[in-house]
């Protein structure tokens, strides 16, 4: 071993040195040794586990030209940017390609369905707000959150799980790091973030692996600036309306595509200005060291991981979805039926919103579900729809179709659906993000915070692209 | 010479870690034992961080944490 | 002095970690690297009968289950991955305080087959601290896919352990792992232990502070290893006697000789001693 051994052999240790007078226990040694000893012991260790190593391993293998090959490449200095934003864009482009004919089906079943539901409580001879309020009210938006979330989340939580499988995160971590850095926040954050991607309250949880509080504090508030899975079937539904993607259309499905990397890049571009800001003001600090482990490729397993994105993540985000939807779509009935001055309370509480909602490029029902999607983000969408339909323009609800042309009887132009994008990306965090928020720091005051933040975030960039249109259209 | 002048597919012996604690500490836990071979495997698109290969792991260091130690080139 | 046998202290220590283990089944320590496959192993040998939450006052998550090998039931535990057991991060003072202060019946240590050398050094210091250890040898495909071989029955020799071959994604080994438990828990299987020999320096310091710690510290006669101890004392751990304090507040009188000024603490485990 090629220690300096000198301190250790100089420094004969006395063994009374462990005993003070009073009889006590010191065991410290001068911290120097104390090192020294530290260093040996982990040393022969390591001695140890080579020596076995040598006796045991029969062929100690090759380093896999493939792997590396692949590696080469994925962080290659010229490719390894684009490839990253290439490889996002070809999952983004499947999603909407694949989900349009699965959506169509399932809400041509589910609102034939509902008639024969609505058949059979008229043969019960139900009242009518209990037809509302079951039918109108709860199946039918959950009937939305199924047939307009399920089949993007049913082809990107499979991509996306592959892609975690294959160890492409810490690679993107690899990438990233050099920004982080120079934004003043740990290495490990580009992972964090990337586990944002999945759910922002698994990406809270994940910012375990920052020792640093002061860094991990930046990594939880800023966590929410990637869209989660619950929030890409939005981007990507109204990514697809915005370009009129015909969906047979290969060149306006693949600029959709493009214009949801570009909001997921925007993300990351805000994940870095607002850590650099915090860790320049608030958390003020110098990034603490750090390594970052790039483990081996591993061969995927296609079968374990269509079932587990299906089991973990699309029957859980579905589920809770769903769930939330549910008395969601209850109370906008309700909402929706009952009022005075001859309106509803729906129309109420979006003509009290709108004129605050114009101002960022929304309207009073965009931000209204906006609201009542704190719980869950996936069901901003339904409820928005649930919104307009109930405002008295009634209209059979058959497909993504019909959805666009909703939006667009709305008043929906393609600066209200880069609004939506926007604010949907930079809002508050989702309930559950903010109950993890509160779990891992120990307090309100962090959740509180980030809720603050990112909504005065989103309210600003909102402002000025809305005022910056109106100068330039 | 520091690991962080070693260039890419270079190999090194590990001489010696110029920091102690707890940071000291860690990188000696990773491996970073003077005497160990390390090998310079590729750079991050901006430069930093580098990857090496060290005990059959690959681990990636900042340029602040490569400066700490110390190596040996070898041909 | 009790001896350490008397069981119901040990249970009263392993209440500190949030285990009620009142029929007293024989409990089961997971260790090994990130990245090895401890989940998959797990997931296997438990299937359904587990449940998720976190170690006592920590935000690290903790997963528990239970399997069966003929009429004996387990109760296994799932330690946080970690490289190593020298307490420098909460996960890896978790893993180190649970295998030396829970104790548990068997401790079974999962290495990752295409990396053995860095994989061996937690290996060894499972070893250090517990001495019914298994060890299994996952991702077995993935190292032969790589052109790896290693010689199972001289590593099992080398290490004086059962050393259980796995492909756990497949189920492979997990019958064999049961098996293994099964036969040390009824002591079919006697394992000897393993040590590792520092370089002599370290021997000599090792050999001139244990009888000063077994005078100093009589009530840890049987509840540690006192080489073990030395060894962390030499280092100038400062965790290992706060957790002393911790787990044995019944011996408070005698172990202030640690008193709390004497143990400066790096942040991270100041929030583990609250």
């Amino acid at each position: 071993m090629g220690l300096t051994r000198s301190g250790l052999n100089k420094e004969n240790i006395n063994m009374d040195n462990y005993i003070t007078k009073r009889g006590k226990l010191d065991y410290f040694l001068p911290p120097d040794i104390q090192e020294e000893i530290r260093a040996q012991i982990v040393g022969d260790i390591y001695q140890e586990a080579e020596k076995i190593a040598n006796k045991v391993l029969i062929s100690p293998g090759e380093e896999s030209a493939l792997e590396n090959r692949l590696d080469d490449l994925l962080t290659s200095r010229w490719l390894g940017f684009p490839l990253m934003l290439f490889l996002l864009a070809f999952i983004f482009w499947i999603t909407i390609v694949g989900a349009n004919l699965p959506s169509e089906i399932l809400a041509s079943g589910l609102f034939w369905l509902e008639g024969k539901i609505s058949l059979f409580f008229y043969w019960l001879q139900a009242p009518g707000w209990l037809h509302g309020i079951l039918v109108h009210g709860i199946y039918r938006t959950m009937a939305w959150v199924i047939s307009v979330m399920f089949p993007p989340m049913a082809i990107f939580f499979p991509l996306f799980t592959l892609l975690e499988d294959l160890g492409y995160l810490p690679r993107l971590a690899f990438n990233l790091d050099n920004l982080f850095k120079r934004a003043g926040s740990h290495g490990k954050q580009a992972l964090t973030m990337s586990m944002g991607f999945g759910c922002n309250a698994a990406g809270v949880i994940s910012t375990r692996i920052i020792d640093s509080p002061r860094e991990k504090l930046i990594a939880i508030i800023t966590n929410n600036f990637v869209p989660c899975n619950g929030r890409f079937p939005t981007l990507i539904i109204l990514a697809s309306i915005f370009m009129h993607a015909s969906f047979n259309n290969t060149y306006n499905s693949l600029l959709a595509a493009a214009v949801v990397v570009a909001f997921v890049l925007l993300g990351i571009i805000i994940t870095l200005a607002v850590s650099w800001a915090l860790s320049r003001t608030l958390l003020k600090g110098i990034p603490s060291t750090f390594t970052l482990e790039l483990p081996p490729y591993r061969k995927p397993q296609i079968g374990r991981i269509l079932l587990r994105s299906f089991l973990d993540r699309t029957l859980f985000v579905l589920s809770r979805a769903v769930l939330v939807a549910a008395p969601a779509g209850a109370m906008i009935w309700i909402l929706a039926n009952t009022g005075f001055n001859g309106s509803n309370f729906i129309q109420h509480l979006a003509v009290f919103l709108d004129p605050f909602a114009r101002l960022i490029g929304l309207d009073g029902f965009i931000l209204l579900a906006f609201i009542l999607g704190l719980p869950a983000n996936e069901i901003v969408i339904p409820i928005l729809l649930m919104g307009y339909l109930s405002s008295g323009l009634m209209m059979e609800p058959e497909s993504l179709d019909s959805l666009q042309r909703i939006l667009i009887a709305n008043g929906w132009t393609w600066v209200t659906a880069l609004a939506t994008m926007l604010f949907s990306l930079l809002h508050f965090p989702c309930g559950t993000t903010l109950l993890s928020i509160k779990k891992e720091t120990g307090g309100l005051k962090w959740p509180l915070f980030t809720f603050f933040l990112t909504t005065a975030i989103a309210i600003s960039v909102n402002f000025l692209l809305v005022q910056f249109l109106k100068i330039f259209l | 010479m520091l690991l962080s002048d070693l260039k890419i597919q270079e190999k090194a012996e590990i001489k010696a870690i110029r920091v102690s604690g707890r940071q000291g500490r860690r990188l000696l836990d990773l491996g970073f034992i003077p005497g160990t071979i390390i090998k310079a495997i590729r750079k991050s698109p901006l430069g930093d961080p580098v990857a090496y290969r060290i005990k059959g792991t690959v681990l990636a260091l900042r340029k602040e944490e490569t400066d700490l130690i110390e190596i040996r080139r070898i041909e | 002095m009790a001896l350490y046998a008397d069981s119901l202290a040990l249970n009263l220590l392993r209440k500190n970690f949030n285990i009620s283990n009142d029929d007293n089944k024989p409990i089961i320590a997971l260790a090994g690297n990130p990245n090895t496959g401890k989940s998959t192993i797990f997931n296997g040998l438990t299937g359904l009968r587990q449940h998720t939450g976190n170690w006592p006052g920590k935000t690290v998550g903790r997963a528990e289950g239970y399997f069966k090998y003929k009429e004996e039931e387990f109760l296994i535990i799932d330690l946080p991955g970690t490289y190593s057991l020298l307490a420098n991060s909460t996960e890896e003072l978790i893993a180190r305080d649970f295998i030396c202060f829970a104790r548990p019946d068997l401790t079974l240590v999962v290495a990752d087959a295409t990396n053995l050398e860095r994989n061996l050094n937690l290996v060894l210091q499972v070893l250090e601290l517990s001495t019914n250890t298994i060890l299994v040898l996952n991702l077995l495909d993935e190292a032969r896919r790589k052109g790896i071989k290693i010689d199972v029955k001289k590593l099992e020799a080398c290490l004086q352990v059962p050393v259980i071959p796995a492909v756990a994604r497949e189920g492979l080994g997990l019958e064999e792992i049961k098996k293994t438990c099964y036969q040390i828990s009824k002591e079919k299987i006697k394992i000897k232990g393993f040590k590792i020999t520092y370089s002599r320096e370290i021997e000599e310091k090792i050999e001139e502070l244990i009888p000063l710690l077994k005078r100093k510290l009589p009530f840890l006669q049987k509840r540690i290893n006192w080489r073990w101890l030395a060894l962390r004392l030499l280092e100038g751990d400062k965790t290992i006697l706060a957790s002393i304090n911790t787990y044995y507040p019944i011996y408070q009188e005698r172990v202030n000789i640690f008193q709390k000024g004497e143990v400066q603490l790096d942040g991270f485990n100041q929030v583990w001693l609250k």
